[in-house]
């Protein structure tokens, strides 16, 4: 191996690892505030990518049909459970929004308008479909134990993943760069997607930080993360934050699927996958620690890349293979951890 | 009140005259299909699961029934489906499944019933070596050797001494592998590098840097679909002109949509139904191909048919061409009709199929010569018949 191709791998591997440090923050975040492992989040990005492709032929996307479904659904569920109060409120974000998407979607598709729009477009159909999960699969269990959210989230993820077959069909698609520009810097050529997945990556991350650290919204998630029951007596909504949650997770998972796009051809079930990369960068940081998650994520995407080079035929055992000396470590740090359920 | 016992009685009675009327105007021959039409080898499921659609009803005046059921390329529920398609149904042939891990764990429950099957899937190893159990299996696509000894045979014309090779990590890379080795030998074409990578991975960089350091003559992609195509993209990213050959599971239209430019120039063995139109009017396989393409494509829309359906296809056509030969050993329903389909199907001489043409015999349950292959390249965007 010489310095060139080291560099080539290095590239790679931070190129992917940024993607799956927005997942793992994902994951942090859901299971922090709502105590849900959101397995679902792999289809968020697999929908978001191929919405973004469909988006990019020119044709209205099959995914505006799943987003008024589900917000259909999830409007039936929060209205049964409500009767009466805040409807109105209800149904804007439930009904009406996803109209207004479609509407719009409908509009634009077809007079092709760019790639920024395309993305925008697809992460307005995408988006919105976490908070519409979390109100008619998770609210109504907020209070089950972990186990309980998990086998829910695991349930969401299959029909999810039969939901996508059913839309998108069987076959892959791959969505147009961002740009087409190649850097050069020195005799390394750096592709222009490579910056903006970095680039956007770094500005979410900023900006979660902002939230977390410096609005009140964000605070209040903080609080509930902390300590459930001492945010509600202190007047924090906890379904509220977790329905915020959900959206902020939404909106990250869907855009690391329009990142992602361009690079490889996205399956209907390749988000999985994705996510599970992420995941295992979340569990490095304990489903509890924000930057230990991107750092493992980074780690991930690099042992892969170079795992890739050196043993393909092992790459996805050597991924996997991390997350087990951290478990050991975990579990022999933590013994008393279940206990606290 | 014997009135009304009589009136309720007699529905009954109705139905079940009716009943006994139905079975006595001919069973019909029940064909069982398991398929993967979910999962990740739905691309291939689902294109089989349309062609069983157009498939007839009737042949020679005795009634066909189909009963489709999905696997979802899992080896436990495709057993699961031979099993009730057996024991519930009373199939007389068992077709599929899609993939080679389901199709070889069918093998047993066909063989213990006593049921003709054909499976959809490519390994040789579902037909070979001959036994007691695969006495009862066929099989439609051609076997990998056939495809691995046209490429070798191409690469050999072209002067190519050395080839990178990058297939999946999975039985088809590994199959196409070792076939493609034991073709090459012979023909003084070594391997520089041998790489693998998963059907979801994102990225293939690590590998292709790998190979093109080695410095082949060619690459080789041994993939199936469009999965295919990010080892190809990858390899003209990072500067590589030389020639890539691919194998005939790509041989659909969506490689060509998602590999756009970066697949032009590339070539690989396919069955002739690929590039149908441009056979010669004198192959008689242009003809049955024709037909069924115009078929599936009415049905299911413009430009929509591909290889993996006709597999599905090119099945009912051996059940087609047995099926006298096994009335004659009895009704369906009856093992002596099941073993008389399955002695049918091994004596089949010359059954043009969309694939190729077929001659079946106790040893060689695919029956595919050369004919059943073609090597075709990319160009502007289609399929293009090499001579």
């Amino acid at each position: 191996m010489d310095q060139s191709i080291f560099l080539i791998l290095l590239q790679d591997g931070v190129v992917n690892g940024a993607i799956y440090a927005l997942l793992a923050l994902c994951l942090v975040m859901v299971f922090a505030v709502t105590r849900v492992i959101l397995i679902p989040q792999g289809e968020l990005v697999s929908f978001a990518a191929l919405t973004y492709a469909t988006l990019d032929t020119g044709h209205v996307p099959a995914s505006l049909y799943l987003l008024g479904g589900l917000g259909g659904a999830a409007f039936l569920r929060a209205a049964w459970a409500k009767r009466g109060t805040a409807l109105l409120w209800l149904a804007v974000e439930t009904l009406v929004l996803p109209a207004g998407i479609a509407g719009v979607t409908v509009w634009l598709a077809p007079q092709k308008p760019g790639v920024a729009v395309e993305v925008l477009l697809a992460l307005a159909i995408t988006a919105p479909l976490a908070p519409y999960l979390y109100r008619l699969a998770f609210q109504p269990l907020a209070n089950a134990s972990v186990l309980v959210l998990l086998v829910a989230s695991v349930g969401a993820h299959l029909a999810l993943g039969g939901l996508g077959l059913l839309i998108f069909g069987p076959e892959g698609s791959r969505g147009p760069g961002f740009s087409t520009a190649m850097l050069s810097l020195g005799d390394q050529v750096v592709p222009g997607q490579s910056l903006w997945i970095l680039g956007l990556t770094l500005t979410a991350m900023a900006g979660l930080y902002l939230f977390f650290e410096f609005t009140l919204l964000g605070t209040a998630l903080r609080a509930v993360a902390v300590n459930r029951l001492g945010a509600r007596l202190v007047g924090i909504r906890t379904e509220q934050a977790g329905l915020i949650a959900f959206t902020l997770a939404g909106i990250l998972g869907a855009l690391s699927g329009v990142l992602v796009a361009p690079l490889t051809t996205i399956y209907y079930d390749s988000g999985f996958l994705i996510g599970l990369k992420g995941f295992v960068a979340a569990i490095v940081g304990g489903l509890a620690s924000y930057p230990l998650a991107v750092l493992a994520a980074l780690v991930v995407g690099l042992v892969e890349s170079f795992s890739a080079f050196w043993a393909s035929a092992f790459k996805e055992v050597i991924v996997f293979t991390v997350i087990i000396p951290v478990l050991l470590w975990r579990s022999w740090r933590h013994q008393d951890l279940e206990d606290e359920e | 009140m014997p009135f009304r016992r009589a009136v309720l009685a007699t529905p009954v009675c109705l139905a079940v005259l009716i009943t006994s009327l139905g079975a006595a105007s001919a069973d019909p021959v029940r064909v069982g299909v398991s398929i993967s039409t979910t999962g990740p080898a739905a691309s291939l499921g689902i294109p089989q699961r349309n062609s069983v659609a157009l498939l007839p009803k009737q042949i020679g005046g005795q009634d066909i029934e189909y009963i489709v059921l999905d696997d979802a390329a899992d080896a436990s529920k495709a057993v699961a489906n031979a099993r009730k398609l057996i024991d519930q149904d009373k199939i007389d042939v068992l077709i599929g499944s899609s993939t080679t891990p389901s199709s070889l764990a069918m093998i047993d429950v066909a063989a213990e019933k006593h049921v003709p099957m054909i499976s959809l899937a490519a390994s040789a190893s579902i037909i070979a070596p001959m036994d007691a159990s695969r006495r009862w299996v066929f099989k439609t696509p051609q076997n990998d050797s056939l495809m691995a000894e046209a490429l070798a045979d191409t690469m050999q014309k072209a002067g190519v001494k050395t080839v990178g090779f990058i297939g999946f990590s999975d039985a088809y890379g590994d199959g196409w592998l070792a076939e493609f080795t034991k073709a090459a030998a012979p023909r003084g074409i070594s391997l520089a590098a041998t790489e693998k990578y998963a059907r979801p991975d994102t990225t293939v960089t690590g590998q292709v840097l790998k190979l093109i350091a080695a410095k082949p003559d060619a690459m080789l992609i041994a993939g199936a679909g469009t999965p295919a195509a990010l080892p190809q993209r990858t390899l003209r990213e990072r500067g590589y002109t030389g020639v890539i050959y691919q194998t005939h599971g790509v041989a659909n239209a969506d490689f060509l949509r998602v590999g756009g430019k970066d697949v032009e120039g590339t070539i690989l063995p396919s069955g002739p139904i690929l590039v149908a139109a441009q056979l010669p009017d004198s192959n008689p396989i242009k003809k049955v191909a024709l037909d069924y393409i115009a078929k599936y494509d009415a049905a299911n829309g413009p430009g929509t048919v591909n290889n993996f359906g006709a597999h599905a296809y090119d099945a009912m056509l051996l059940v087609q061409a047995a099926i006298p030969a096994a009335l004659a050993h009895g009704k369906p329903g009856t093992a002596a009709f099941r073993e008389g389909l399955r002695d049918g199907l091994e004596g089949l001489k010359e059954v043009v199929l969309d694939h190729g043409i077929a001659t079946m015999s106790p040893t060689d349950h695919n029956g595919f010569d050369a004919r059943a292959r073609v090597m075709v390249t990319v160009k502007n965007g289609g399929w293009l018949l090499l001579p």
